[in-house]
């Protein structure tokens, strides 16, 4: 296993984790854009125009860039998030070259008016398709209400108005805001040949011009706030709750993921025992989420409505109590031992390198082996997670009810 | 693609196939089975469900919590599932591991406590998995679809309802898991990193004395099929189409996977390209196969708006019908190359090669080796296939709609 890094003239940067071994070759376009970088008129932009990139180029319609993909019998996919767009290809080693080219060409695409109203009802049925889908949006709907004005609150997808009212030009103007190569990175991973890689990519990226991407990355400022949506069609009451946590750079993120997965995690933590295993609740679960400059918890709950008050009480009390007296050495070592034997089978799969590796480097520009991520949880003390506690009190947080209750009280 | 199989039958029944994969660091296994739905009775259906999560508080010398712990001490990510015919208790482990979490697995499938002060516990998590289907319409779609297009009892679902599985008592948690837990039926699947000999011996010693009982034969009913609306006020209209196919271990069965491929195999399939892309009608549209040992067929899904459903039943039954008339050489070399990478792939991962091997043998009772997958797929010819197609056309289509409006039946669909 060995890590190349290499920087394109025009900024592209190319990492790759090379694995000689491995039966394929996992490609990706990372882009350091998402709903953070946008505003109210374009919410949605970045989901779209991740659409669009399929949609065809100068030498290549939407329907050649989708028979090239299965041509190389690649299992490739698109996905957008609020803080970065990627565009990914599992391939056989032999297709590497042809994968790049591919995957290059997509990454200056055409943005032609008939595709995109064709897509932009695409888009519109996705977003009902979520509305439809349980949760029903909660998370980003308590993103919002957790994160007020700061850039994170924003929906991935839009909205229907904001997607539909959207206009080639506008995209095309955010796209040269967002997709500079000094704001994108070409990542690898298992089966690589890295200087045929960078070759390939300066032949068709390295004329890619150069603009200023910024990025906003401030803390945000946590909001507490109850809110509840009445959904009278759904069965199962859902809650959201956001409390803070580590941001992506900083080292107290396997701390928190460790205290997460003794309170919350889906199997053998306190909420399970508590909540899950008595059947009081179809799932409790508690998970860090980091992002660049600031970081949250989320707690999932769904249930019968009509349990849900006593549910939110029992978690708050678990939130209270390991506040108070902590967690204790048995636990630390059982979620130690649960996250390693995760760690390990979870990068078994050299396409499931591809986003632990890029996204590490396109959040904290660092790379990490899978033996460094082992040696940092090791290296997690009962203090370490006493002081996540501490800093981030999880009963502090901002909730989220969707379901048929049309009132809900806030735990006490 | 050098590989070894190596398969073992104990005197009571039990089957052992096992995939060494050395380059692993992890071990897979997978025990089906006989615990499946099809099994409960008419008036109590969810009792499989039930049992299997009965057996996973507390077996042996454990208690439910000491179940739990042990096995996430031993860093085994594990699940367990009930379809209609079979029971899966599945996981990954550190390949040092693997024995440790095959005797807990097999205490778990020969002394569960199944205990009493935890029926009702259980039970609510029972009633939690109704619920939950009843939000995702997906996937109640999908359920009510298979319900309809096979026979009862392989065609139900494991849930039950709130009525049935509220009936349930202890006696028959304890009558079902006697009945059908046992080794003549069970396949147990392990790949990874793993020594034959010893793994032989060791699963021997675990489970070879298991005795067994004869096992009564299921009586089949007549499937519903037809056309059917479930009324519900979404965003979305759900479309499920489902027609019958040939089951995986009949002779056909690589050229009608060869045709679901064409239909649904990647970006340049024919229904992403005609529903999706060409029409913008949805942005989920799939089909897939569906096998159970001696009937086969294929689904279909569509989630779409309301206004918009109408258009997309219409389209998506036009390109099922087209299926007819054949397909083209591109677009069976395009799924050539998608099922090799596929298969070299699978070998990365001990799970997959679990759960494939697994499968393989409750079919066949044999595995097909990756290299003898790759000689059927390279096999294949438009002729081949378009003859199927040309004998098999698809047809005698079971709808089943969700929604807000109930859809018209297109033309040509009795």
């Amino acid at each position: 296993m060995e890590f190349r890094e290499q920087r394109l003239e025009n900024g592209l940067e190319i990492i790759a984790e090379c694995n000689p071994n491995a039966y394929s070759t996992a490609l990706g376009f990372f882009v350091r854009a998402g709903s953070r970088d946008e505003t109210d008129e374009i919410a949605g932009v970045s989901h779209f125009l991740e659409h669009m990139a399929f949609k065809g180029t100068p030498k290549r319609s939407a329907a050649d860039v989708n028979r090239e993909l299965d041509e190389m019998g690649s299992s490739s996919n698109a996905h957008t998030s609020e803080e970065r767009t990627v565009y990914h290809a599992i391939v056989l080693p032999d297709f590497q070259d042809r994968a790049v080219e591919l995957l290059s060409d997509i990454m200056r695409p055409s943005l032609r008016h008939e595709d995109f109203e064709m897509e932009k009802q695409v888009i519109i049925e996705e977003i009902s398709m979520y509305e439809d889908q349980p949760p029903f949006n909660a998370p980003e709907k308590c993103m919002a209400v957790y994160f007020g004005s700061h850039s994170l609150s924003r929906s991935i997808l839009g909205t229907v108005e904001s997607v539909g009212a959207m206009t080639p030009e506008q995209m095309r103007t955010y796209f040269q805001q967002r997709y500079s190569p000094s704001n994108i990175m070409l990542v690898a991973t298992g089966n690589v040949d890295f200087d045929r890689l960078v070759e390939v990519a300066g032949e068709h990226c390295g004329g890619w011009e150069q603009f200023d991407a910024t990025r906003e990355t401030l803390r945000a400022e946590p909001r507490t706030a109850f809110e509840v949506i009445h959904k009278e069609t759904a069965a199962q009451q859902y809650v959201i709750q956001i409390s803070a946590g580590p941001a992506a750079a900083e080292d107290d993120r396997y701390a928190a993921r460790l205290l997460a997965t003794i309170l919350g995690d889906g199997s053998g933590s306190r909420m399970y025992w508590e909540l899950v295993d008595p059947g009081l609740a179809e799932y409790a679960v508690m998970e860090p989420y980091e992002f660049q400059g600031t970081g949250i918890f989320f707690t999932y709950l769904c249930c019968a409505p009509e349990d849900t008050a006593d549910n939110l009480q029992r978690i708050h009390d678990i939130y209270r109590t390991a506040e108070r007296d902590g967690i204790t050495e048995e636990e630390l070592t059982r979620a130690k031992n649960k996250i390693r034997a995760h760690v390990v089978l979870g990068s078994e799969r050299s396409s499931a390198r591809l986003f632990p590796v890029g996204v590490g480097w396109l959040q904290r520009r660092r790379y990490q082996t899978v033996r460094d991520i082992l040696d940092s949880y090791a290296a997690v003390t009962m203090d370490d997670v006493t002081a996540i506690l501490k800093k981030y009190p999880p009963t502090i947080s901002s909730s989220l009810a969707i379901g048929p209750l049309k009132k809900l009280d806030a735990p006490s | 693609m050098p590989q070894t199989i190596f398969s073992h039958r104990y005197e009571n029944g039990l089957a052992l196939v096992a995939e060494p994969m050395d380059w692993l660091e992890s071990a897979a296994f997978s025990f089906l089975v006989p615990g499946g739905c099809s099994r409960d009775p008419a008036d109590m259906i969810g009792v499989a469900n039930f049992t299997c999560e009965m057996v996973q508080r507390g077996c042996g010398s454990r208690d439910s919590r000491q179940y739990v712990e042990d096995l996430e001490n031993l860093g085994a990510s594990h699940g367990a599932s009930v379809n209609s015919v079979n029971a899966n208790f599945g996981g990954a482990v550190p390949a040092e591991n693997l024995y440790d979490v095959l005797s807990i697995h097999s205490d778990m499938l020969r002394r569960p406590h199944l205990p009493e002060d935890q029926l009702e516990d259980a039970r609510q998590v029972c009633f939690q998995e109704i619920r939950g289907v009843e939000d995702d319409l997906a996937q109640r779609l999908m359920l009510e679809l298979r319900r309809r297009q096979y026979p009862d009892p392989v065609g139900r679902s494991a849930y039950g309802t709130y009525d049935s599985v509220g009936k349930i008592k202890s006696q028959h948690i304890s009558q079902y898991f006697e009945d059908v837990y046992r080794p003549d039926e069970t396949i147990l699947a392990i790949a990874g990193k793993i020594d034959w000999p010893k793994l032989k011996d060791y699963v021997g010693s675990l489970l070879c004395d298991w005795q067994t009982n004869p096992l009564q034969p299921l009586e089949s009913s007549v499937a519903v099929r037809g056309r059917h609306h479930i009324h519900h006020d979404s965003n979305q209209t759900h479309i499920g189409v489902a027609f019958t196919s040939v089951p995986y271990g009949h002779p056909d069965y690589f050229q009608a996977r060869g045709a679901v491929g064409v239909l649904s195999g990647g970006m340049s399939s024919r229904l992403f390209m005609e529903v999706r892309e060409n029409r913008g009608l949805c942005y989920t549209v799939y089909a897939s196969d569906h096998s159970l040992r001696d009937q086969a067929c294929i689904v279909c899904y569509a989630g779409t708006t309301t206004e918009r459903a109408q258009e997309t039943l219409d389209v998506l039954v036009a390109e099922l019908k087209r299926l007819a008339d054949g397909i083209t050489e591109d677009e069976l070399n395009r799924l050539k190359v998608q099922v090799r990478s596929a298969l070299i792939m699978e070998q990365e991962s001990s799970r997959s090669r679990a759960s494939s091997i697994a499968a393989d043998w409750y079919f066949l009772e044999r595995v097909r080796t990756l290299d003898e997958l790759n000689k059927i797929v390279n096999d294949l010819t438009v002729d081949s296939i378009n003859t199927y197609l040309a004998n098999n056309p698809p047809g005698d289509f079971c709808i089943v709609t969700l929604g807000e409006k109930e859809l018209e039946t297109p033309s040509g669909v009795s």
